[in-house]
């Protein structure tokens, strides 16, 4: 499809500004003025719409789509939470108007949000306090580390290391080491778990603590994890709880019972907010009362009439993460989903996820690989190792899937699996689906071994095949403007 | 238990549960020992969508949106075109995921080319990714990939940088060895002679905002030149707005770019979530953080575009990655380019245009009465600072009687400025709310000195 600046057209317009009725007109002097204009294209409001509009059509999306994505948890996103973020109460609030004097009660009703958000999530999870200002989960896990670092550093330990298992999240080791500490990787054992005989020998004083998803990336749950806990805490380390995949264990496990320290969520898996095409999210972090002085700020502070107030006076507080108090409407959908769902309905969304995932496993495994034959909590990863062997590998099955009509599951993560097929239905999907999915990834198997040549084909029903991806780099244009950049 | 949003029938769960080979949900949680079940999970029972969103409703209530807004400091109250909010509301936007799989993403990599282009051409710069969380961890990402390309661990401030920026900078790279200096805050244009002695060959960054915190306009091209002799990198902090006037960074030689574009078609929202955009020249391409989507061709020679130089990213490189980000903020970025679209180019220097007006009128209005000193030692933008013969937040306390917010006062993050404040006028304020704005700023000021 054409660029929005190749539709462009001299002097036509698409919107108006509202009038400038102070009858004068301000000069800027010249030294300061741009000289090039800028490029911003010249159309109507329909071009813009039609646009967009035949853009959003070339997209797979849950609204239209199947989409197993492993580990990313694309659940349906409940048409109502809109609603509730795009009332003008809340959307149209400045968020310097809290920090004006007597400022606060022009904004009693956000900053309740925020701190019922705080006791629902620390009720949900087990720990003790939370902040909602982290901006996604990547952003969640480095406020965590921040903490744990501030916290050695209150108590004049000296530490080096992290502790990740192979199986996490990318996202795990890049924050390490932005955060200035080293890693030390862990494999996972044969039944898919963190080997904790390996953990034994890695651990000393110089740890300052573990980061893991629980259930882990394979979609396994360790039942040593408190034992876990315990090697790390007896060095004085801090188990982080990476909350990915917090949506399997709603009602069923809490990471502050089973000792962890801190942890972020990813609203946008767990509490479904919108994924948005890449963003945005949110990222709470909730934390143990050891952590609890070291929490960003502004606090949120119920007074003993009742009144929310933002407090800053936290002396051992890592300071501003964020520029306000979180990315506030997501919190905002995500609290409606939890108001609307309730306990019963948490509890639901763990157990249809889980339930939906073992189904697949079951139907698939006399077909694919299976890596770690047990059963699985809200996702499982197969190996299409043997499709593999007739050089039909994970991306072609992908590519055959879209031709279905259906995303794909994430493939090649994680990188502990090779050729690994990774698949998260999620609750709200309907037996009747998944086995339209089962069926297709059956078919492609058999067509691996009847036709494997024709998967280089796939997908052939989109607007665009398989696209050009070394040229992509070395010919490098990411700018309309410079053609080659 | 029926929820709306699981489809799975007492049948379906059934006949699902016997091909598992179990006999109840509760047994494919086995792996979770005894000991392990939570100590409590007392939640509330759950809602109609219909009492849900009363509940929510009534909540929004306790805000007050009905003040008029004279209140700016980098977060500002711009008109947004109805059409933006219609397309970002189409499902097949807003529930796609990060395009891993671009035969079936196309609408989001084009859309996201679009944006990065629609950026290069504001900032004046030659690339740019495809957004960061908002303008403060953009900055602090800026600052991560100086220190990456030169090596160097010293990071200059200038003094009109937004403090909330500043604050954010300090905590992130507390725990790193990295040598900060700020240079003292003065409300006009950058201090040349206190930045020419600071820089030198161990400075990796200097950090300038335009317009500045307190408003004033500058032109950085002479401190940008030195700064090229010392091999300091230069990040540029800006109002998008302000650019349908003035001078980019790409024009004053800046190296890294980076801004807020909340005002860019993005709700106020209370904190967000907002856009952090960045933007380079294409040798610092491969240093540069965050998603970037280039544009290649298919096997039959179409069109079209892909996510690019991911050996950048943390799903390939892990602990050597650029950046820890995953999840940005893409449909922010889809929200501003679908406004910037919609404003297009002679829209754009008329928007930027009625704002320098409407805030021009508003500063000589204001000039009229007794005792508020609107003086400045360089030309503003939209947004200007404002001395008052009394501590500015008992003023602004004052006027919200009067149905404003009246503006940001700077006592809370200068020591010694308890009298400034910061004010901001959009395109949205009419002659008939500023004139209200300076008549009730006038009355309460008369009040307050009288009650003293």
């Amino acid at each position: 499809m054409k660029t929005i600046f190749d539709k462009s057209v001299n002097n036509r317009r698409g919107y108006f500004s509202p009038s400038s009725d102070v009858g004068l007109t301000a000069e800027v002097p010249q030294q300061f003025k741009r000289e090039d204009d800028c490029q911003w294209p010249e159309l109507s409001e329909l071009d813009v719409v039609r646009h967009f509009t035949q853009l959003s059509q070339l997209n797979f999306s849950i609204d239209t789509n199947f989409y197993p994505l492993g580990s990313c948890t694309m659940k349906y996103n409940p048409k109502f939470t809109e609603v509730a973020a795009r009332m003008t109460g809340f959307s149209q609030l400045h968020p310097l108007l809290p920090q004006l004097k007597q400022g606060e009660t022009l904004t009693q009703g956000a900053l309740e949000v925020l701190y019922e958000m705080e006791r629902l999530m620390a009720e949900m999870t087990g720990l003790d306090h939370f902040t909602m200002q982290p901006l996604a989960g990547a952003h969640g896990e480095l406020t965590g580390v921040m903490m744990m670092a501030a916290y050695h550093k209150a108590r004049g330990n000296k530490k080096k290391y992290v502790i990740v298992p192979d199986s996490s999240h990318g996202t795990n080791p890049a924050t390490v080491s932005i955060a200035g500490y080293e890693i030390i990787s862990i494999p996972s054992n044969e039944d898919g778990v963190m080997d904790i005989e390996l953990l034994k020998e890695k651990v000393t004083d110089e740890v300052a603590g573990l980061m893991i998803t629980s259930p882990n990336t394979h979609g396994l749950f360790n039942s040593q994890i408190d034992k876990i806990s315990e090697i790390i805490h007896s060095v004085d380390g801090i188990m982080y709880y990476d909350g990915a995949n917090l949506n399997a264990v709603l009602g069923r496990c809490r990471p502050g019972d089973v000792g962890f320290d801190v942890m972020h969520i990813n609203t946008h898996k767990t509490f479904t907010t919108p994924h948005g095409g890449g963003g945005p999210g949110a990222g709470p972090v909730g934390v143990t009362k050891k952590l609890e002085p070291f929490l960003p700020i502004s606090r949120i502070i119920k007074a003993d009439d009742g009144s929310y107030r933002l407090s800053y006076d936290h002396p051992k507080s890592i300071g501003y993460i964020a520029p306000f108090y979180g990315n506030f409407s997501l919190l905002l959908r995500a609290y409606a989903y939890i108001l609307l769902l309730g306990e019963e309905g948490l509890r639901a969304v763990s157990n249809h996820a889980v339930l939906n995932a073992n189904y697949i496993k079951e139907q698939l495994k006399s077909v694919y690989d299976l890596p770690f034959d047990r059963l699985c909590m809200h996702e499982c990863v197969f190996s299409a190792k043997n499709q593999a062997e007739r050089n039909v590998h994970a991306i072609d099955i992908a590519k055959f899937l879209i031709d279905q009509k259906i995303h794909p599951p994430t493939v090649y993560f994680p990188l502990t699996v090779k050729e690994s097929i990774m698949i998260e239905p999620t609750e709200t999907e309907s037996k009747q689906m998944i086995d339209v999915f089962i069926e297709a990834m059956k078919e492609a198997d058999q067509l691996s071994k009847t036709q494997p040549e024709k998967f280089a084909e796939f997908p052939q029903t989109t607007p665009v095949s398989r696209p050009d991806e070394v040229k992509a780099a070395r010919e490098l244009n990411t700018n309309y403007f410079s053609k080659k950049s | 238990m029926l929820i709306p949003y699981i489809a799975n029938t007492d049948h379906d769960v059934e006949e699902m549960l016997k091909v598992i080979g179990v006999n109840s949900i509760d047994d494919l949680f086995v792996d979770i020992q005894p000991h392990q079940v939570p100590k409590s999970f007392n939640l509330p029972k759950g809602l109609s969508e219909y009492d849900c969103l009363k509940r929510i409703e009534q909540l929004a209530l306790k805000n007050s949106t009905a003040l008029i807004p004279f209140i700016g400091g980098g977060y500002y109250d711009h008109y947004i075109p109805a059409a933006v909010s219609s397309i970002i509301s189409r499902g097949e936007f807003y529930t796609a995921y990060t395009p891993y799989q671009p035969e079936c993403s196309q609408g989001t990599l084009q859309a996201l080319y679009e944006y990065q282009s629609a950026i290069c051409t504001l900032t004046g710069m030659e690339v740019s990714n495809a957004s960061l969380y908002d303008g403060g961890t953009a900055i602090y990402e800026a600052v991560m990939m100086a220190m990456r390309i030169n090596k160097r661990k010293k990071i200059v401030m200038d003094g009109g940088l937004n403090p909330i920026y500043r604050k954010m900078l300090r905590s992130y790279t507390h725990n790193l060895s990295i040598d900060f200096q700020e240079l003292p805050v003065a409300h006009g244009q950058s201090d040349r002679a206190h930045i020419k002695n600071v820089l030198d060959d161990k400075t990796s960054a200097i950090i300038l905002q335009n317009p500045n915190f307190f408003g004033a306009i500058d032109d950085h091209s002479d401190i940008i030149a030195e700064a090229k002799k010392h091999g300091v990198l230069v990040i540029e902090s800006v109002y998008p707005i302000s650019l349908g006037l003035l001078k980019t960074p790409g024009e004053m030689g800046a190296d890294i770019v980076t801004g807020e574009g909340q005002s860019l078609g993005l709700p106020l929202n209370f904190g967000g979530p907002y856009l952090g955009f960045m933007a380079t020249r294409k040798q610092l391409v491969r240093k540069m953080p965050g998603r970037i989507i280039g544009k290649t061709t298919d096997k039959k020679g179409r069109d079209c575009f892909v996510n690019t130089l991911q050996a950048r990213e943390q799903h390939i490189r892990r602990e050597k990655a650029t950046s820890n980000i995953c999840t940005n903020v893409s449909l922010c970025a889809l929200q501003s380019l679908v406004y910037m679209s919609l404003i297009g180019k002679q829209g754009f220097k008329e928007l930027a245009q009625t704002n320098l007006n409407k805030a021009e009128f508003t500063r000589l209005e204001l000039e009229k009465i007794e005792g508020v000193n609107v003086k400045r030692s360089a030309p503003t933008f939209n947004e200007f600072t404002v001395e008052l013969p009394m501590d500015a937040s008992l003023v602004v306390e004052a006027m919200i009687a009067d149905g404003f917010a009246a503006g940001f006062p700077l006592g809370q993050y200068y020591q010694g400025m308890e009298r400034y404040m910061i004010i901001a006028v959009t395109e949205k304020r009419s002659k008939k709310e500023i004139l209200d704005y300076a008549q009730s700023l006038k009355s309460v000021l008369e009040k307050l000195s009288s009650s003293v």
